[in-house]
C-alpha cells in the first residue's frame, strides 16, 4: 500500500457527495460570466460608448482598486469582464479553497476521515483526492465558462485565456487551502486562514493597481490574483503569466504533502492554545452562550461591512461621471430610482447590502438547527433553559447583528460619500441601509418557521434567499409577472435614498416576519428535539 | 418512600417505528436504578421523553412529581443529565462548559467541581474540539455531579472511560447515593450495574421485560448443578423446573430454576448426596437471556414449549409479551 492508495475511491466519494453542489456552483459562475458579458454587449452597442466607459473606469480609483484595470479600452471582452477578472477569479478561488477544506480538515474534524483512513487508504489519499476535486472543478468551470463566453460572441482566444485565469487561480488557492488544512485542527480556522490569504492577495493587488504611476505598482505582481489579472484576457492574452499560478499551485500542494507527513491524524501544526479554566461570570445564560458562539461571525461581518460601505460610498460620487452613455443612465434610473443617478446607484448598492445582511441573518438563525443536529442543544435543553430562551438567544444575535451591520454599512458609506459631497448625505444613506431591516427579518423568519415546522428543511432560508435574489436579478429580464416578483421581500423594500418613503410595505414586511417568527417558535416548542 | 420517576405504558413512535411500546419504569427516590437493554431497545428514547425533549404518544410519565413535557424547565432545575454522546462547543473550554451548564441548572458546588476535576484528572483549559471521547464524557460528568440536584439521569455515562476512571465514576455515584440523590443509570457495563444499582429494569424493543433487585432477577434464572448421589432420584426427570438432565452412573448434571433450588436439593439429599457443585447464574447469562431474542426463540423451539415461531425480530411473540413463567420455560442456559 502506498501513501496514495485509495485516492480514486475517495475521489469518487467526494464527487458522489458533492455532485449537485459542484454542478450548481459551476453553473452560477458560468451564468454570471456569460450573463454579464451579454449584458455589457447590449449596454454599449457602439465602440465609442465602450471606449468612453472604459476610460472613465480606468480613471476612477475606487473602481480600479475594486476590480482592476481595463487593459485594453477598445476590447469588448476586456470591458465586459473587467469586473469578473480579479473579483470573479477570487470567488473561484474561494470556491476551490472551501472545497479542499471540506474534504480534508472538515472530514478529519468530524472523525469520518479516521473511519475511512482505517480502511485500505494511504495517508496522502484524502489530501490528494481533495486537491484533485478542487482542481478538476476549477478546470471544468474555466472550460465551460470559456465556451459560454465564445457562445455569447467574444473572441475564442481571449475567452480561453479568461477561463484559464479563473481555473489557475482556483487551483492555486486549492493549494493554499491544502496547506491551511494541515495547520489547524478546526475546519473553520483552516477556512479562515486560507480566506485570509485570499483577502490579503486581493488587497495587495488593489493597492498595486490603484497606485499612481509613481506609486508601488509592482505590488500587483506580488499577488496571485494580480497574476490572474495580468493574463490580460482579450487584451493581449499573455499565456505565460499562467505559469506563475501553476508554479504557485505546485509549490503549495507539495508543501501540504510535506506537512501532512509530519503531523498526526487529527492534529494540526499550530497548537491549540489552552483557554480559561472556568467561565467568565457573564457566560451564564442562553443569550450569553449564543453571543459567544456568534461573536466571531459578527465581528468579521462588521469589519467586512465597514469596508464594503466605504468602498460603495466612495464609488457613489463617481457614478454620474462613470455612466456617460445615455443608455446606461436610463438603465440605472430604471433599476434604482427617480432622483438622480447617484441616489439610484446608492439605492441599488444598499439593496445589495440588504441581501448580504439577510445572508447573515439566515446564517445565524441556521445555527439553532446546527446546535440541534450536533447534539449540543440537547444537554442545554435538559437544564432549566426553555426552548424559547434557547431560540431567542440565537435570534437576538441575528436581529441585533442585522441592525448593527446595516448601521455600520450605512454609516461607513454615508461618511465616505458625505466627505466628498456634503455631510447631509449621511442620514440619507444610513436610512437607505436601515430600510432593508424588514426584508432581512422576513428571510430570518423563513429559517425560524422552517426550523419549527420542518426542521430537516431549515436550509429553506438559503433557498429562499437565493430564489429572491435571482427573482430580483432575472425577473425584469425574463419579464416575469408582477405577482411572482412580489413574492420577494426585496421587491417591497422602498428604494432609498429616494423621493419619499412609503411606510406601508415596511409594516407589511414586518408583520410577515413577526408571523413567521411566531409560527416557527410555537412549532418548535411543540415538536420533538431530533438530530 | 416516594417515587422519583413513574412511567407507565409509555409509547413513542417515529414514523412506522415503534421505539417505545408500552414501557413501564419506576424509580424510587434515593435509589440507583439500572436501566438496561440492548442497543436500540429504547433506553435513550425513554430518557429523552423524561427530559421533555420528545413528546410521548401514549402512556403516562411523571418525573419528580411533575409532567416532564409541560413542567420541563422547572423540573430541570432539580436534575442533571449526562448524554451518551457528549458533543461540546469546539471553541469553549471544558471548564467553561462545566460552569455554563451548572449555572443553567441553577448552581454549582465550587468545591466539588475542583474536587471532581482532580479525581477525573481533567484539564479544564482545553478547548472542546481538543478533548477525546472519554474526556468529553468527563466534562459532562463533572458538570452533572457538581450540580446541586436531586436526580441524576446518566445515559451510558462511562462509555469511553478507562478502567481507572470507571472506578472513580463508581465511587462518585456511590457518594451521590449516600447523599440521598436518585440516579437513573443506563449502562452496558455489568460490573458497574452490579456494584451500583439497587434495582434494575431490563427493556427490550420498547417494553420492560424485567424489573427488580439483582437478587430477584437472579432468582428467575437457572443454577447449574453437578452432583454425585447413591441413587439417582427417578422423579428428577419428570420435573418441569429441571432442564438438560444427564445421568452418567451415579453422577447427575442438570440446570434448575433457581426459585426451585431447595426442592431439588431435598430430592438429591434423599438420594444420598455424596458430592455437589453448584454454579449460580452470572449476570451475563441474565442479560444475554434478555438481550438476545434468537437464543430465546431457538431454545424454546428445541424445547418444544410454547412459541409462535417468530425467528428474527420477534415482532409477534417477543418474550417481552410473555409471562415470567413462560419465559423461564423457554429460556436456555
Amino acid at each position: 500500500m502506498t501513501a496514495l492508495t485509495g485516492t480514486g475511491a475517495l475521489l469518487r466519494l467526494a464527487l458522489r457527495r458533492d455532485r449537485i453542489m459542484l454542478a450548481a456552483w459551476i453553473l452560477v459562475f458560468v451564468v454570471s460570466a456569460a450573463g454579464s458579458a451579454a449584458a455589457t454587449i447590449d449596454l454599449y452597442p457602439d465602440e465609442q460608448a465602450r471606449v468612453s466607459a472604459a476610460v472613465t473606469t480606468n480613471s476612477t480609483p475606487t473602481l480600479v482598486a475594486l476590480y482592476g484595470w481595463v487593459f485594453d479600452t477598445h476590447s469588448l471582452g476586456a470591458i465586459s469582464l473587467f469586473k469578473l477578472t480579479a473579483f470573479g477569479s477570487a470567488l473561484v478561488a474561494l470556491f476551490a479553497l472551501l472545497l479542499v477544506t471540506r474534504h480534508t480538515r472538515a472530514e478529519e474534524e468530524a472523525g469520518r476521515l479516521e473511519l475511512v483512513g482505517a480502511a485500505v487508504v494511504g495517508r496522502h489519499a484524502a489530501l490528494a483526492a481533495a486537491v484533485l476535486v478542487a482542481a478538476g472543478a476549477s478546470v471544468t468551470l474555466g472550460l465551460v465558462t470559456a465556451v459560454a463566453l465564445i457562445g455569447v460572441g467574444l473572441p475564442a482566444a481571449g475567452s480561453f485565456a479568461f477561463g484559464s485565469a479563473w481555473a489557475a487561480l482556483g487551483i492555486a488557492f486549492a493549494g493554499v487551502a491544502a496547506v491551511a488544512a494541515q495547520l489547524t485542527t478546526a475546519a473553520r480556522a483552516a477556512n479562515g486562514i486560507a480566506a485570509g490569504v485570499l483577502g490579503v492577495a486581493y488587497l495587495v493587488r488593489a493597492v498595486g493597481d490603484s497606485a499612481g504611476t509613481d506609486g508601488p505598482t509592482a505590488l500587483s505582481w506580488f499577488s496571485p490574483i494580480g497574476w490572474a489579472q495580468q493574463v490580460r484576457p482579450y487584451a493581449g492574452d499573455r499565456w505565460w503569466v499562467l505559469s506563475l499560478l501553476i508554479v504557485f499551485a505546485v509549490v503549495t500542494v507539495a508543501g501540504a504533502f510535506a506537512l501532512v507527513a509530519r503531523r498526526d491524524h487529527g492534529a494540526g501544526l499550530l497548537p491549540d492554545r489552552p483557554g480559561p479554566a472556568g467561565a467568565a461570570p457573564a457566560l451564564a445564560g442562553p443569550l450569553a452562550l449564543a453571543w459567544r458562539l456568534h461573536r466571531g461571525t459578527v465581528l468579521g461581518w462588521t469589519v467586512a461591512f465597514a469596508l464594503l460601505g466605504g468602498v460603495l460610498g466612495g464609488m457613489a460620487g463617481n457614478v454620474s461621471g462613470f455612466l456617460d452613455s445615455p443608455r446606461a443612465k436610463e438603465f440605472i434610473t430604471r433599476l434604482g430610482g427617480q432622483q438622480g443617478i447617484t441616489d439610484a446607484f446608492l439605492a441599488a448598492e444598499m439593496s445589495f447590502i440588504g441581501v448580504f445582511v439577510s445572508a447573515f441573518g439566515v446564517q445565524v438563525a441556521m445555527r439553532m438547527r446546527t446546535e440541534e443536529t450536533s447534539l449540543r442543544a440537547e444537554p442545554l435543553l435538559a437544564t432549566a433553559t426553555s426552548r424559547l430562551r434557547f431560540a431567542m438567544g440565537h435570534l437576538a444575535v441575528a436581529l441585533a447583528g442585522a441592525v448593527l451591520l446595516l448601521t455600520v454599512a450605512g454609516l461607513s458609506a454615508g461618511l465616505v460619500h458625505g466627505a466628498s459631497s456634503d455631510m447631509g448625505q449621511l442620514p440619507r444613506v444610513l436610512g437607505a441601509a436601515l430600510v432593508n431591516l424588514p426584508a432581512v427579518l422576513v428571510l430570518t423568519g423563513v429559517v425560524v418557521a422552517a426550523f419549527g415546522l420542518l426542521p430537516r428543511f431549515a436550509t429553506a432560508g438559503w433557498v429562499a434567499l437565493t430564489a429572491f435574489v435571482l427573482l430580483g436579478q432575472l425577473g425584469p429580464i425574463l419579464r416575469l409577472d408582477q405577482w411572482v416578483m412580489d413574492l420577494s421581500p426585496f421587491t417591497h423594500t422602498p428604494r432609498l435614498p429616494g423621493p419619499a418613503l412609503s411606510v406601508a410595505p415596511l409594516l407589511w414586511l414586518t408583520a410577515v416576519a413577526v408571523l413567521l417568527f411566531g409560527v416557527g417558535l410555537t412549532a418548535f416548542r411543540r415538536r420533538d428535539i431530533t438530530s | 418512600m416516594t417515587t422519583a420517576i413513574a412511567v407507565s405504558g409509555l409509547v413513542k413512535t417515529f414514523g412506522r417505528t415503534r421505539a417505545l411500546d408500552g414501557l413501564d419504569l419506576t424509580v424510587t427516590t434515593g435509589e440507583v436504578h439500572g436501566f438496561l437493554g440492548p442497543n436500540g431497545a429504547g433506553k435513550s428514547t425513554t430518557i429523552r421523553v423524561l427530559l421533555g425533549l420528545l413528546r410521548a404518544d401514549g402512556g403516562t410519565a411523571e418525573l419528580l412529581g411533575g409532567d416532564p413535557w409541560a413542567d420541563a424547565t422547572t423540573l430541570h432545575r432539580r436534575l442533571a443529565y449526562v448524554p451518551g454522546d457528549v458533543s461540546l462547543w469546539p471553541g469553549l473550554t471544558g471548564g467553561e462548559v462545566i460552569d455554563l451548564l451548572g449555572r443553567l441548572r441553577g448552581g454549582l458546588d465550587r468545591q466539588r467541581r475542583a474536587d471532581l476535576l482532580e479525581r477525573f484528572e481533567l484539564d479544564p483549559r482545553k478547548k472542546g474540539r481538543a478533548y477525546s471521547k472519554g474526556n468529553r464524557q468527563k466534562v459532562a460528568l463533572v458538570a452533572a455531579l457538581a450540580s446541586d440536584v436531586e436526580l441524576l439521569i446518566l445515559d451510558e455515562p462511562s462509555s469511553g472511560l478507562d478502567p481507572l476512571m470507571e472506578s472513580v465514576f463508581q465511587e462518585c455515584v456511590a457518594e451521590e447515593k449516600r447523599r440521598g440523590r436518585t440516579v437513573l443509570l443506563s449502562s452496558h457495563i455489568l460490573a458497574e450495574v452490579e456494584a451500583l444499582c439497587d434495582r434494575v429494569s431490563i427493556i427490550r424493543q420498547g417494553r420492560t421485560v424485567e424489573t427488580g433487585t439483582l437478587g430477584e432477577l437472579r432468582h428467575l434464572t437457572r443454577t447449574a448443578i453437578s452432583a454425585e448421589v447413591d441413587t439417582v432420584p427417578p422423579q428428577l426427570a419428570g420435573l418441569d423446573h429441571v432442564h438438560d438432565l444427564s445421568v452418567t452412573g451415579n453422577r447427575v448434571r442438570f440446570d434448575v430454576d433457581t426459585a426451585q433450588l431447595s426442592a431439588v436439593l431435598r430430592l438429591l439429599t434423599d438420594g444420598g448426596l455424596r458430592g455437589l457443585t453448584s454454579q449460580p447464574p452470572t449476570l451475563e447469562e441474565l442479560f444475554l437471556r434478555h438481550y438476545s431474542d434468537d437464543i430465546t426463540d431457538s431454545g424454546s423451539q428445541s424445547d418444544g414449549s410454547q412459541n409462535d415461531g417468530s425467528q428474527d425480530d420477534g415482532t409477534g411473540g417477543a418474550p417481552a409479551g410473555r409471562s415470567a413463567e413462560a419465559e423461564k420455560a423457554g429460556a436456555p442456559r
